[in-house]
């Protein structure tokens, strides 16, 4: 009995290996969702900047395809795509941003400091609109068409690498059925 | 034709570690002197093929050879040079051939400095060590050549990414590596142990070196990468217990208890087995990290590209290697255990009781890392989760606090037998000491940072604790005066103090700026100053400049308080090639702490502007640099020296 504990380390890695291994089988970056070709889930946020009066809600979406960008102050994926997510609102894309599980005014401290590429911010504080979305982490990026609809999603920063390979074909496509 | 040198020195590499195999584990089982003979030079032959192919690839980023893939995927004409040759570690490929490289020199050393020692021992050390390097050798020839090219040539490459073209990046990864890697060594030498059935004091002492040097190469890579988080990406953070940094501080936590627990072993003969599985679980917990970093299965800022074909074969490896090693402990272990006895209150057990707490601070790094990976994979997708900071703040933190409190008794507990009043005795001006120090943290935190409070009197604890060893060593009764005693502390004890009292210093730092850390945001205009800290700071000059490869807004700020005047310079880089911004933080850095100014956006006429206060911040990486510098001090010890020999004790 004694010395089947000695062997108790190695059933341990069994299970561990298992998960992890299951685990691989998954792409955390392409994650499918369950909301994709589903309409966005109903919501309505308050305001995140200070002197607007409305913040972000469903019916924001649709007419044109527009990317939903999920944010917080303290998440370090964020600053990362942030300068990126500025060059593209720029170029013209429109971005909607979900201030997500942030305390009262660090997210407009936030945007105040780094700029803001977004057209409408609306404010997640206790993150229920995040679950309702499926949100992960910040950051993470969903694509929604002209009809209000989810067509991709992204978890994590968008670098421009991304941006070309992965998103851009996707929102052209979408632009291009109108 | 230097890349097809390089390939051509990885091929036979590779083949030499099959060769060193073979003839390590075969030679050291018949003990046949020419086999293992031959093991030793394969050891130092595969060191000179990994390090020509490894000169190869960094010779085709300094030229730039843009025809080979890799060059031309990390590497920019206008990049500095010393950053085009940190790009050779800065890509997947070459991280894994520096990872080999790093292996290889272990494997060298092990067979230059293993002559002492039992042949049959070293031969099988260094056995085990080629295994795991064919396996790395065989998955950077086969899943990842770095020495690919591209045809035709392209013109210029494309750039390494702006946040890594950093002197603090060109030194953390080899750092890193030196110590993760290097727990091969106690890994492969814990594995010969278990194949020969005898883990003796001899094998402990020359396990304790191989610990060290890895010990303190991790603690400073560790403690570089997180000063460089501080200063690099602009808003002070400097841990955010991103899944890559929990990959490295699990080795070295497990790596801090193997490393007292070889102590136990080496002096007493005790805690054999756990020794030896704490060899094991060390260096697989770097594995693990390797496979973290690299496979893509947690979404981390600072990971590789995500490649779930290389994460399989590193997670095969990872699984193979640890379930073997796990195997051959759980046959071979149990029938050789003779550890000696001692008291529950004794340096033993303190000893013991520092590895519990360590290894329970591990487990809830682990969890933290791998739960949001178990949560989805049980419930099939449905679920995902994501652990943050308050997860470790009520599992890391209350078991890290007993575990300091418990570090100060280590050193004056007496072996085999002791009483803990004896014990508080000889402790009794640490105590008051501590003790004042925590009416004044009480005083200068207010009350509701409980736990920074006993974070900095832990620190105290440590550092006066520490310095009681040496005082104790320097004034006990007896033979010979005073600076004689000094003269005579042995490096060991100097070793011990300055770990001890290193992470004491880190302790202060993070208690500090935890607690008492302020922010400031600020429009200024040239000529505008606001008040901060106890310091008014006046923007001077707004300017563009023209880096090698980047565009920078760089401001000239003057801080000036009663008694001091100090200029800091803070710029916001762009990158052209790879459309990237990156911030550089003006920092004015001293004993008592940090005054960072990092820039923002333009807003009009003026620039954003963000200050903090980081009171004592600099103590975290300080506290770093003594741990690690104690380490390599300990190396220098004649005890350790003089390594193990095998019969009798040779004059050096």
């Amino acid at each position: 009995m004694r010395r089947l504990l000695f062997f108790a380390p190695v059933a341990v890695l069994v299970v561990l290996a298992g998960l992890l291994w299951l685990g691989l089988r998954r792409d955390p970056a392409t994650l499918p969702s369950t909301l994709i070709d589903q309409p966005l889930p109903a919501f309505e946020l308050t305001a995140v900047r200070p002197g607007d009066t409305e913040g972000l809600s469903t019916d924001d979406f649709g007419g044109r395809p527009m990317l939903l960008n999920v944010f917080a102050s303290w998440c370090v994926g964020c600053r990362v795509e942030h300068p990126f997510l500025m060059e593209l609102s720029r170029q013209g894309v429109i971005i909607q941003g979900l201030d997500w599980k942030d305390p009262p005014g660090a997210g407009a401290a936030w945007l105040a400091e780094h700029g803001d590429p977004y057209t409408l911010v609306g404010d997640d504080p206790d993150g229920r609109t995040g679950i309702d979305l499926g949100v992960s982490g910040a950051p993470e990026t969903f694509i929604v068409d002209a009809n209000g609809r989810v067509r991709h999603r992204h978890v994590g920063p968008i670098t421009p690498e991304i941006w070309e390979a992965e998103l851009r074909p996707i929102l052209q496509r979408l632009e291009a059925e109108g | 034709m230097i890349a097809e040198i390089g390939h051509l020195a990885l091929i036979l590499a590779f083949l030499l570690a099959l060769v060193q195999a073979l003839t390590g584990l075969v030679g050291g089982a018949r003990r046949d002197a020419r086999m293992m003979a031959g093991a030793r030079a394969s050891a130092l032959m595969q060191l000179l093929f990994v390090a020509m192919a490894f000169c190869a690839l960094a010779i085709a980023y300094l030229i730039p050879d843009f025809s080979v893939a890799l060059v031309q995927q990390h590497s920019h004409s206008t990049q500095p040079w010393p950053y085009r040759l940190a790009a050779t570690w800065g890509s997947h490929e070459g991280s894994l051939l520096l990872w080999v490289l790093i292996l290889a020199l272990y494997g060298a050393a092990a067979a230059l400095f293993g002559r002492r020692l039992r042949p049959t021992l070293v031969s099988r050390m260094l056995g085990v060590q080629a295994l795991i390097a064919a396996a790395f050798l065989g998955l950077a020839l086969f899943t990842s050549n770095p020495f690919l090219r591209l045809d035709p040539a392209p013109l210029d490459g494309a750039e390494l990414n702006p946040l890594l073209q950093d002197p603090g990046l060109v030194l953390h990864p080899p750092l890193l590596y030196l110590g993760y890697v290097g727990f091969s060594a106690a890994f492969s030498l814990a594995a010969a142990a278990l194949i020969e059935g005898r883990a003796d004091m001899a094998f402990a002492r020359w396990l304790r070196p191989w610990i060290i040097a890895a010990w303190s190469a991790l603690t400073l890579g560790i403690a570089l990468g997180s000063w460089w988080a501080y200063y690099e990406l602009g808003w002070g953070g400097w841990w955010f217990w991103d899944p890559v940094e929990n990959a490295s501080l699990m080795p070295w936590l497990a790596g801090t208890a193997l490393l007292h627990s070889a102590i136990v072993l080496e002096k007493r003969g005790a805690l054999i087995s756990w020794t030896l599985l704490l060899s094991i679980l060390t260096f697989s917990l770097s594995l693990l990290g390797t496979f973290l970093v690299r496979s893509g299965v947690l979404t981390s800022v600072h990971a590789f590209a995500v490649d779930p074909a290389r994460g399989s074969a590193i997670l095969a490896f990872t699984v193979l290697a640890t379930g073997a090693a796990l195997a051959l402990y759980g046959w071979r272990a149990p029938s050789m255990q003779t550890g000696a006895v001692f008291s529950p209150v004794s340096r033993e057990a303190g000893l013991a009781l520092n590895n519990l707490f360590l290894m329970a601070a591990t487990a809830a790094v682990f969890l933290g890392t791998f739960y949001p990976v178990f949560v989805e994979v049980l419930s099939q997708g449905r679920d995902r989760i994501s652990v943050g900071p308050p997860y470790y703040a009520i599992t890391f933190v209350p078991l890290v606090l007993p575990l300091l409190a418990l570090v100060s008794f280590g050193p004056m507990l007496n072996w085999k037998r002791d009483t803990l009043k004896a014990v508080f005795a000889r402790l009794k001006w640490p105590l008051v000491i501590s003790g004042v120090a925590l009416i004044a943290a009480v005083l200068l935190l207010s009350v509701a940072h409980v736990l920074q409070i006993l974070g900095a009197t832990l620190g105290v604890w440590l550092i006066a604790g520490a310095a009681w060893v040496l005082v104790r060593r320097w004034t006990a009764g007896g033979r010979g005066e005073f600076g004689w005693r000094i003269r005579r502390t042995p490096p060991a004890v100097w070793a011990l103090c300055l770990a001890h009292a290193g992470l004491g210093m880190t302790a202060i730092g993070i208690a500090s700026i935890t607690a008492l850390e302020t922010e400031t945001v600020a429009t200024l205009t040239p000529g505008q100053s606001v008040d901060f800290a106890g310091r008014r700071m006046t923007l001077t000059r707004a300017e563009l400049v023209e880096g090698p490869n980047y565009q920078a807004e760089r401001v000239t700020l003057h801080t000036t308080a009663p008694g001091l005047n100090r200029e800091i310079v803070s710029e916001r880089r762009f990158y052209p090639v790879t459309g990237t911004w990156t911030t550089e933080a003006g920092i004015d850095l001293t004993p008592l702490g940090a005054y960072y100014v990092s820039l923002g956006e333009r807003r009009g006429d003026g620039v954003v502007i963000r200050a903090w206060n980081h009171p004592m911040v600099g103590w975290i990486w300080w506290g770093g640099l003594v741990m690690a510098f104690g380490g390599a001090l300990s190396l220098a010890d004649r005890r350790l020296r003089l390594a193990a020999p095998a019969g009798k004790e040779g004059k050096s």
